[in-house]
């Protein structure tokens, strides 16, 4: 049974349509990259997901409970880490995660008390004293000392130093092997790299894409150079290649991993003297999706890849001007 | 000077966030003036009406405490009796949360970081801030004298009781820019400046009760407690009767005087900071506050002291000072002449606790408002977001919070009817007694304050954006409808609005239940409407 099951999710702002049929499933155990541009809906689905938002249509379901209906017996069972974290002022950071976790019905002192010296955070200051950092430390210890079954967690690591990241990332990785289910929304794709099993990604309020990591890779093309004793011809008949421009002797195209094979028979024919293939990267694979021209993402013709070939173009220009300056010392 | 670089784009950013705001204090001052003058003339429209309330209001106690020194029989003279401290309190109020809520409100939310990193000089927002405040008050001055002189009272005397009520106006701009340097929060910046108010009106309040009433008996000369009071400027310009201009001088004395000890402070303070550095605190959570209950304690206590240290001595001083009635009645026979065709001495000394414990509970009605708005100043922060995601019901939570804000509001109704009789016994040599009849008395005012819980928390549920602008409306209005509805000639109906008109007057009047049930009834209504709101609605929202 999945742990979060969202179906067709509508939310609406007045005239603004922040959720537009969002699907979502995430499976127990795993834990689950929730990915999206800047005002895709990952804030709003998170708030309907805690009850704290009513949703206008559509189902959702956590834990097999209805997330409005039951939201204080559910809330017991997942801890929440907003991504703008703001405390009571006057209150202790120690006294605000004891609060927080007896609020959500206890927590383990003993991993508490860890936590706090594993993140570095002295629990004595104000809150309001607290740098954003600090502040998104106190939500973070105040969750991960709750055993709970899930996780909810919306840009967890926004200000984060990177040896703290080190740190969340060691947490999120023992509450999955205790077993829990992690949500977690984030725009730092090499967390999102190392620690998720599946991603979804939104846009517009809609779930663009939604599977492993290697599943999404193998939608996303990889960019071909090649060096061939005699010029290549035929290429643009194949399909799934992209994309392709000669300069300076080497040939540029792009290709969709399925038709890998296809393109590699044709070019043998050729005399291959090198070849590079570089698999798409985390960004070029969220750019993809992230990108405005959504034409663009409809057909799979990916508007950042062309605007990256052209980023590789200035880069061979440069390299070329290079050339003649090292030859003239 | 580089200091105040970005002066005038700031008063334009002032302007543009509170057009609204401005425009209803600026036109609002004036027409409340002008309804209130053209009420008063009807009300007494003659010299001989008017003799008997200067004369009245001379020797009345209650009148002084309340309605400040009168100043003749000038038609004008009363019309400012009637109407000075009420006016005069709303612009200090104003005047003081609109400092505030454009300089450390502004330094608490961070967005004056923003501005301070852009070309902005460190004296600019603050500035920007008074030029605008200043400007609202003096504009509505002028617009409020034209409104007297437009009702049929003479000029200068318009120009100097609208000059007297600007300048109370001046005075707690000045007040509240020193206090936006000292607390960290807006909430602590208003807390005292709203208790420098308050002691204003005590002050002012003591200085005309202590006061001598002339020999031909329609004028006040107040004490000295008045002349510290800025509340009490106002009426020592004494208009309509031989204005004295050059008390007007005082709260432009004061302005300067702030200004330069605020720009003095800003100078040597970090922008966000207040002049007291943070205390490191316990690294534990205590058991008693890790519930929703004892974090509503924990949020409120301050608060609470606050209110406490300022009812009890409010209330000592009045106890103290209706004793003086028995004194002046003796004293004066023309006075207890006048008085006792009022009614009678005991009556009246009746009537004036009963106002007492009146104003005690619409000030308290401010501590409610003020105590409830938490849950939406905690939602707008976020706060209530986290605390919601937790295992506690958004019944609870409200409900806790109201819960909060009643107990509070029956511990400082109860300690004020204390202190007044203690107060009020200790001169007459029964402090035990009277400590527990107006303790008492005091206690039967809370159905009214239930109904301004019931309010504040039906908007909150209801118009959760709107609810501090609705909610502090909401009692300003219940106010109006007290101090000036009768003056108004306001129809019974308008005034059954207000909560407050349906207490029994206890002491003055035999207590009640029926009223008290009915209030009761419409709370637990109020207050059922806006917890089922909020369990129905988006948070945050
Ligand atoms: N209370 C609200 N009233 C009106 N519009 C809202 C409200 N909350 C969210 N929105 C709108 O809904 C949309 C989705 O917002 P949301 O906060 O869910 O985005 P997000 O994916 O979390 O973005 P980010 O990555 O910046 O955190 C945005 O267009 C936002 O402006
Ligand atoms: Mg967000």
């Amino acid at each position: 049974m999945p742990v979060i099951s969202i179906g067709n999710l509508v939310k609406t702002f007045g005239a603004i349509r922040a959720l537009d049929g969002l699907d979502l499933h995430v499976e127990q155990g795993e834990v689950h990259g929730f990915l999206g541009p800047n005002g895709s809906g990952k804030s709003t689905t998170i708030r309907i997901l805690l009850g704290l938002l009513r949703r206008d249509s559509g189902d959702a379901q956590v834990l097999g409970a209805d997330p409005w209906r039951d939201a204080v017996r559910l809330h017991r069972r997942l801890a929440y880490v907003p991504g703008d974290v703001s405390l009571w002022p006057n209150l202790t950071g120690g006294e605000a995660i004891d609060l927080l976790g007896q609020l959500r019905g206890g927590l383990d002192r003993r991993r508490r008390d860890e936590l706090l010296d594993r993140f570095d955070l002295d629990p004595t200051r104000r809150c309001r004293t607290y740098s954003k950092g600090n502040r998104q430390k106190v939500a973070i210890v105040a969750a991960f000392s709750s055993p709970v079954e899930l996780y909810v967690l919306d840009e967890p690591t926004s200000g984060l130093d990177p040896l703290m990241e080190a740190v969340f990332q060691d947490e999120v990785r023992r509450v999955k092997q205790a077993g829990a289910t992690v949500l977690l929304s984030s725009h730092v794709l090499a967390e999102v790299e190392a620690l998720c099993d599946r991603v979804s990604i939104i846009r517009e309020g809609r779930t663009v894409e939604s599977g492993t990591l290697a599943e999404l890779r193998h939608l996303t093309r990889t960019a071909v150079t090649v060096e061939t004793a005699r010029p290549v011809t035929g290429l643009d008949a194949l399909p799934g290649v992209h994309d392709v421009h000669e300069v300076d002797g080497r040939t540029h195209l792009e290709v969709e991993p399925a038709h890998l094979d296809e393109l590699l028979g044709q070019l043998i024919r050729f005399g291959v003297r090198a070849l590079t293939s570089t698999p798409p990267t985390l960004e070029q694979l969220f750019l993809r999706h992230y990108g405005d021209d959504s034409a663009a993402a409809a057909t799979g013709v990916p508007a950042v890849a062309a605007s990256g070939a052209a980023a590789a173009a200035a880069a061979d220009a440069g390299a070329q001007a290079d050339v003649p300056q090292g030859g003239a010392r | 000077m580089s200091a105040l670089t970005g002066t005038t784009l700031l008063a334009r950013l002032v302007l543009r966030r509170d057009r609204i705001r401005l425009a209803i204090w600026i036109l609002g001052t004036p027409l409340l003036g002008y309804a209130l003058a053209g009420s008063v003339a009807g009300i007494y429209p003659d010299q001989e009406t008017r003799l008997g309330y200067a004369t009245t209001s001379a020797s009345s106690l209650v009148a002084r405490a309340f309605n400040g020194p009168i100043h003749g029989t000038d038609l004008g003279a009363v019309v400012v009796a009637e109407t000075y401290v009420t006016l005069a309190l709303i612009v200090a109020l104003l005047s003081t949360f609109a400092v505030t809520r454009h300089t450390r409100q502004n330094e608490e939310t961070g967005r004056a970081e923003l501005l301070g990193a852009s070309v902005v000089g460190r004296y600019a927002p603050l500035t920007a801030a008074l030029l605008v405040i200043v400007a609202a008050n003096t504009l509505a001055a002028v617009l409020l004298a034209v409104a007297l002189v437009g009702a049929g009272l003479p000029l200068a005397g318009s120009v100097a009781a609208a000059a007297a009520i600007g300048g109370v106006g001046v005075a707690f701009t000045a007040i509240a820019a020193v206090t936006a340097q000292l607390s960290v929060t807006s909430r602590g910046a208003n807390a005292l400046a709203a208790a420098t108010v308050g002691l204003s009106f005590v002050l002012r309040a003591a200085g005309d009760v202590l006061g001598q009433q002339s020999a031909d008996g329609t004028r006040v000369r107040s004490a000295w407690p008045s002349w510290i009071s800025p509340l009490g400027w106002g009426n020592q310009v004494r208009a309509f009767d031989g204005e004295r201009w050059w008390v007007l001088f005082l709260p432009v004395a004061l302005l300067l005087a702030g200004v330069a000890l605020a720009y003095a402070l800003a100078e040597r303070r970090d922008q966000g900071a207040g002049l007291i550095a943070p205390r490191r605190g316990p690294a534990t959570g205590a058991p008693r506050l890790l519930s929703p209950t004892g974090l509503a304690w924990r949020m409120q206590r301050g608060t609470l002291l606050g209110w406490a240290v300022g009812v009890a001595v409010l209330g000592l001083s009045m106890g103290v000072a209706a004793d003086e009635f028995n004194d002046m009645i003796d004293a004066n026979p023309a006075a207890a002449e006048a008085i006792n065709a009022m009614g009678g001495g005991a009556d009246l000394i009746n009537a004036y606790l009963a106002a007492m414990l009146g104003l005690f509970a619409l000030t308290l009605g401010a501590y409610v408002v003020q105590a409830l708005l938490r849950v939406r100043g905690d939602e707008a922060d976020g706060v209530l977001e986290a605390a919601l995601a937790t295992a506690v019901s958004r019944t609870r939570w409200l409900g806790t919070q109201v819960l909060a804000a009643t107990l509070g509001a029956v511990a400082l109704l109860l300690l004020a009817g204390v202190t007044t009789g203690l107060g009020y016994g200790i001169v007459t040599g029964d402090p035990l007694g009277q400590a527990v009849e107006l303790g008492g008395a005091a206690l039967l005012r809370l159905p009214a304050l239930l109904v301004v819980a019931g309010v504040v928390t039906a908007i909150f549920g209801l118009l959760p954006r709107f609810s501090v602008m609705l909610s502090w409306t909401a009692l300003l209005v219940f106010l109006l409808l007290g101090q000036l509805g009768a003056v108004l000639e306001l129809p019974q109906a308008a005034l059954n609005v207000s909560p407050y008109t349906h207490v029994p007057a206890v002491p003055a009047v035999d207590p009640a239940a029926l009223p008290l049930v009915v209030l009761a009834a419409v709370a637990a209504a109020l207050l059922a409407v806006g917890v089922a709101a909020f369990r129905h609605r988006d948070v945050p929202s």
